[in-house]
């Protein structure tokens, strides 16, 4: 893990989000707004659709990070913008993509920035996470 | 929005004690396959007390300072028009289930942008010896009325 270079692609990850994996993060997270879950809800405020938590986006989004580190280190930092909501379908859901990379090394910490995207758009903003890895 | 938000700290929030199985329940929510978010033993061996947390599971305590905030009667945020920014976690150390967390909110910064007003609330999040584990920073967006 020492001779991590700058610009180098770690991993990729693919999740399908349903309506389903909605459901489950509004009980897991306690957030139970209905505009993800509520067609009549998310139409009457005016969004294109039953949106993705934000927090769920986010929250998948790292896990291949995590995956990458194996118990080899630790996220001592994360963070991201959301820039364009996640719709998600009633039928065939959505499947969000992730790519990570090295953006930066920094003495005992490494930057890995995210790129995340669903339906060939980006989804989230400046979503980089701050990870030390173990000698 | 109320600008004199800014720099108010809220009271500390009724101590969450973190549940083994609300760990799994969130890490199966977000797609998190660790052993060291599933398996107790598998976290034991790794050095950790118990299963470990995801790293945005910090939201679900942040969430009762925010609950502290929108309750504020003059803050002149209107809920209904929020929509969430940005978000950001720095951690001293990994939550992982039997911690008893504590979170105190401070509003670091109100904004005028565009027609909409931005809040960033620093949500600082201690275990039950009073020592950091994770700070987590949200910015509200309030969108304009018109």
């Amino acid at each position: 893990m020492s001779d991590l270079t700058v610009g180098q692609e770690l991993i990729t990850g693919k999740v399908t989000l349903t309506r389903f994996s909605l459901v489950r993060y509004a009980g897991a997270s306690g957030d139970f707004n209905p505009i993800h879950y509520r067609d009549d809800v998310a139409k009457s405020v005016g969004l294109p659709g039953v949106l993705a938590h934000g927090m769920l986006t986010m929250g998948l989004a790292v896990q291949p990070v995590i995956d990458w580190m194996d118990g080899r280190g630790e996220v001592v930092e994360y963070g991201v913008r959301f820039t364009r909501p996640v719709v998600v379908d009633g039928n065939g859901g959505i499947t969000v993509s992730v790519s990570a990379k090295v953006g930066a090394i920094e003495d005992d910490v490494t930057r890995i920035d995210l790129t995340v995207s669903a339906a060939n758009q980006t989804v989230l903003g400046k979503s980089q996470v701050r990870v030390k890895l173990n000698k | 929005m109320n600008p004199e938000l800014e720099g108010r700290v809220f009271p500390p929030t009724t101590p969450y004690l973190v549940g083994r199985e609300k760990v799994r329940e969130f890490a199966r929510a977000v797609f998190a396959q660790s052993p060291l978010n599933h398996d107790a033993e598998a976290a034991k061996a790794a050095g950790y007390a118990d299963v470990v947390a995801p790293p945005t599971f910090a939201v679900v305590i942040q969430e009762a300072g925010l609950a502290l905030l929108l309750a504020a009667p003059d803050t002149g945020i209107d809920f209904s028009r929020i929509v969430h920014g940005e978000q950001k976690f720095r951690y001293t150390r990994p939550i992982v289930a039997g911690d008893e967390l504590t979170a105190i909110l401070t509003v670091t910064s109100i904004k005028s942008l565009g027609g909409n007003d931005m809040i960033t609330a620093e949500t600082a999040i201690s275990d039950a010896d009073g020592n950091h584990v994770v700070t987590a920073t949200s910015v509200l967006v309030m969108r304009g009325t018109e």
